[in-house]
């Protein structure tokens, strides 16, 4: 990959972090763990690992239950259960396959944004983050929530999202014109 | 068994039995090497190319069918089919039940047009790291041409069992609209299918015997319709049925309870019933009173601030004189949404419990000991790792039956505090001699109580340790987890199913190779320093079938010594690993019933020379022709 492509590439991952580079392989999470070789690293939950993304599918724990423990209750355990995970399917029109994605990898809307835009650049022309006097953005990003109705991504505390969410549609900015948000 | 029959694991071929099946079957290939010949039909309809076999020989296929009808098991009836031509007509001619291990590995037509008098069908799709989001939706995997096939074909198909494949709404409808005695649909981790789909099968499957949906992703919409959820429980006949299973705990949306409890008033040969999480404990009390014949239950909501107007608050000892009239309770599932002040309330079903799932469900040990004190007669146990050591202490005590343990972690991360360690392992290793099958997530693991667990259950079958912090040395000595599962492969000569993790050299692949004679499935992450790793293997292991390995040093080499071996595999997954495109070119050029298939995220992905994904295998059917953009067949 040119290194002016890098530089502007869009990827989620502390700062001064590198992508594995060797590999030139997007995945839709960041990994960052680059040593595939190095089998002599011993990790027993330290500092360095607060600050380590999730791996794709590690441990090995199927989709099905880690989504199954997000909706649990939780009010009569005595321990608290920290769901790990919670993938939604993300849709965008025009695009010929959908994803899925793990919402509790983002800590915020910026991040999802970021990560929307890169998994889905090859499709859009424009950025999908809507920008202030941007009239030139022509992606809408909206989800889906537990009653099934239609909402602007952005417009509630992201926790309340996490939960809330279903799953994301990125759709043209004219169809969600014609289409009503509540609010 | 607690789910059905296959719950997170990979169906062993016994267990195919469980599911009602009988094993009976192939991948299509039969053996390695060169491809079947083609299937002649003697009931003069199109097909082979050669004359019909004379008198005499038929008189003979005659009798060698009446003898083949009593060979059940898949892997006799592929030996058999392989004597000679008139063996392999006779056998063909009566297998009754059709394994599919991989759906791309033949096509349909072939299949229906080799197995003319089949009756039961049990399809593999998707690789199984697809339950781990590695395999990009979209890949492929769908039923609409084996429907196809099959409606042709067989006019008097009864069962189907599909596992990693996407069902459409129009899939169902048309195998309920064209099997008359259509009795059994079992669908494991499935998609793309929703309300309108189950309320076809529902309404017109008229012998309906079997429903069993397991952890499979209902739609809860049409995604380009925006189609109300159907009420599919209510499309069953009014009629009595000959309902005998259904299980609808992976389906999200609530169902009509009033049509439900009809429905199993109705259902007189219902013995395995398991809800979605929607049902109250009040409403499953009265589906209990409905069933008493019950033998497996799967419970929802198991809590009382389950709404439920009218029904007030749910005591625990109502619920206990429940299961006390339940007799025949031998497999309790479930448990949702969990108060556990409500365990108590299945005491009475407890001594004659066979199969136990708790995994969805956190509780403590303290709160699960007067439950498993009870259970002397449990042979499978699925639990949450926040039941820690002391928990499975009390289940080594109790539990000398124990047969299948899979313990779970509450937290699925690397950093988790994980609740259970190698303290554990070997308290139930010391309790239960007859252990099969485990599988065992953990932070912390030693390898000598992973040797201590190979001496004391010499029986094992399956053992699948994940030790979640990638690449995590023994805790006490810091060492390699090399030996550990040396030993396990040395010990247990019955090991079919192997899955590592933890610190590991190449060392580990030399033991699994040298000891591992019976390993048909092996699963490898964050393993291994080189590609010395896949030469034992390949060199080593007779049996090996299904190799999927994630994040591990291996390059083109190391794939280059499969080449004498991917004929007797069923498939071989590698991801994140080292082939470059041209290794894997190399591969493709060299096994020409191979289908070499590179998998990235996106299209972009694959005009590189490194491959991210790599999922090969054997097959009679040639490269797919419904690969989405994103897969580049060599």
């Amino acid at each position: 990959m040119a290194s002016y492509v890098e530089d502007t590439e869009l990827r989620l991952g502390l700062p001064g972090s590198d992508a594995p580079a060797a590999r030139g392989s997007k995945r839709s999470l960041p990994d960052q763990d680059d040593e595939a070789g190095d089998e002599s690293c011993c990790r027993n939950g330290g500092s360095a690992s607060a600050a380590k993304a999730q791996v794709v599918g590690w441990p090995p724990i199927r989709t099905y239950r880690k989504n199954s423990f997000q909706a649990m209750k939780t009010e009569t355990t005595t321990v608290e259960p920290e769901a790990s995970g919670l993938y939604v399917k993300v849709s965008m029109d025009g695009a010929p396959y959908l994803r899925k994605i793990d919402l509790k990898v983002y800590k915020g809307y910026m991040e999802l944004k970021e990560a929307l835009d890169s998994m889905f650049k090859c499709f859009s022309q424009g950025e999908l983050s809507r920008k202030e006097g941007c009239n030139g953005s022509e992606y809408v990003i909206s989800y889906e929530d537990k009653d099934g109705d239609l909402m602007l991504v952005g417009d509630v505390p992201w926790d309340m999202f996490t939960s809330s969410c279903k799953r994301l549609r990125i759709m043209k900015e004219s169809e969600a014109r014609g289409l009503e948000f509540r609010q | 068994m607690a789910e059905g029959g296959d719950g997170e694991g990979e169906e062993e071929e016994e267990r195919s039995c469980a599911l009602g099946f009988g094993t009976g079957g192939d991948d299509g290939a039969g053996c390695s090497g060169s491809p079947a010949p083609a299937a002649r039909m003697r009931s003069g309809s199109c097909g082979g190319k050669e004359q019909p076999p004379p008198f005499s020989e038929q008189v003979l296929e005659n009798v060698l069918e009446s003898v083949l009808e009593f060979l059940t098991c898949r892997r006799d009836r592929n030996a058999a089919s392989l004597v000679c031509r008139s063996w392999y007509r006779a056998e063909a001619q009566t297998r009754r039940e059709v394994f599919i291990g991989n759906c791309y590995a033949v096509s349909p037509g072939r299949t229906v047009a080799r197995f003319r008098s089949a009756r039961a069908m049990v399809l593999k799709g998707r690789p199984r790291f697809d339950d781990f989001n590695l395999v990009p939706p979209g890949w492929g995997a769908r039923f609409s041409p084996w429907a196809t096939a099959m409606t042709a074909a067989y006019p008097w198909f009864e069962r189907v069992c599909l596992k990693r494949i996407t069902v459409s709404d129009a899939d169902l409808a048309l195998l309920a609209r064209s099997f008359p005695s259509f009795r059994d649909l079992t669908l494991i981790c499935c998609d793309g299918f929703g309300t309108t789909g189950l309320a076809a099968v529902a309404e017109l499957c008229r012998n309906l015997r079997v429903l069993d949906l397991i952890e499979s992703d209902v739609e809860e919409e049409d995604e380009d319709e925006d189609e109300q959820v159907v009420d599919w429980i209510s499309r069953f006949p009014e009629t009595i049925t000959c309902l005998e299973s259904l299980s609808f705990e992976c389906v999200n949306c609530p169902v009509n309870f009033a049509a439900l409890e009809a429905l199993v008033a109705r259902s007189p040969s219902l013995r395995r019933l398991r809800v979605n999480e929607h049902v109250s404990v009040s409403q499953l009390r009265r589906l209990m009173e409905r069933a008493p014949q019950l033998t497996h239950l799967g419970i929802g909501s198991f809590d009382s601030g389950s709404a439920d107007a009218g029904a007030g608050d749910l005591d625990v000892t109502d619920m206990e004189s429940s299961f006390a009239a339940s007799k025949s309770l031998v497999c309790l599932s479930g448990f949702r949404v969990l108060d556990p002040t409500y365990l108590p309330a299945i005491f009475p079903a407890c001594a004659n419990l066979v199969s136990l799932n708790l995994s969805y469900a956190v509780f403590t040990a303290e709160q699960l000991k007067p439950v498993i004190v009870q259970c002397h007669n449990l042979q499978t146990f699925w639990v949450l790792d926040t039941i820690g050591d002391d928990g499975l202490r009390s289940v080594a005590t109790n539990c000398k039956k124990l047969s299948e343990l899979r313990v779970f972690p509450m937290d699925a991360s690397e950093d988790s505090e994980g609740f259970v360690s190698d303290s554990g392992l070997v308290a139930i290793s010391e309790g239960c001699p007859n252990l099969r099958s485990i599988l065992y997530f953990c932070q912390r693991m030693t390898n000598a109580a992973v040797v201590t667990m190979s001496k004391n259950c010499p029986d094992l079958a399956v053992f699948r340790l994940c030790i979640m912090g990638r690449r995590r040395p023994d805790r006490l000595t810091s060492q390699p987890m090399d030996e550990g599962f040396g030993a396990i492969v040395m010990n247990c000569k019955k090991l079919t199913r192997l899955a590592i993790s933890g610190l590991l050299t190449d060392r580990v692949f030399e033991y699994i190779a040298n000891h591992g004679r019976s390993v048909r499935t092996l699963s490898v992450a964050f393993s291994g320093d080189s590609d010395l790793s896949l030469k034992h293997l390949f060199q080593g292991c007779p049996n090996l079938k299904k190799l999927e390995i994630r994040d591990s040093p291996f390059g083109d080499a190391g794939l280059l010594f499969g080449v004498c071996h991917f004929y007797n595999m069923r498939f071989l997954w590698m991801s994140s690993c080292m082939p470059s495109l041209r290794g894997c070119k190399e591969v493709a050029r060299r096994l020409p019933h191979l289908v070499v298939e590179v998998i990235g995220d996106s299209p972009q992905d694959l005009h590189g020379d490194a491959v991210d994904k790599l999922y090969l295998y054997r097959s009679l059917a040639g490269p797919r022709e419904d690969a989405p953009p994103f897969v580049k067949i060599l």
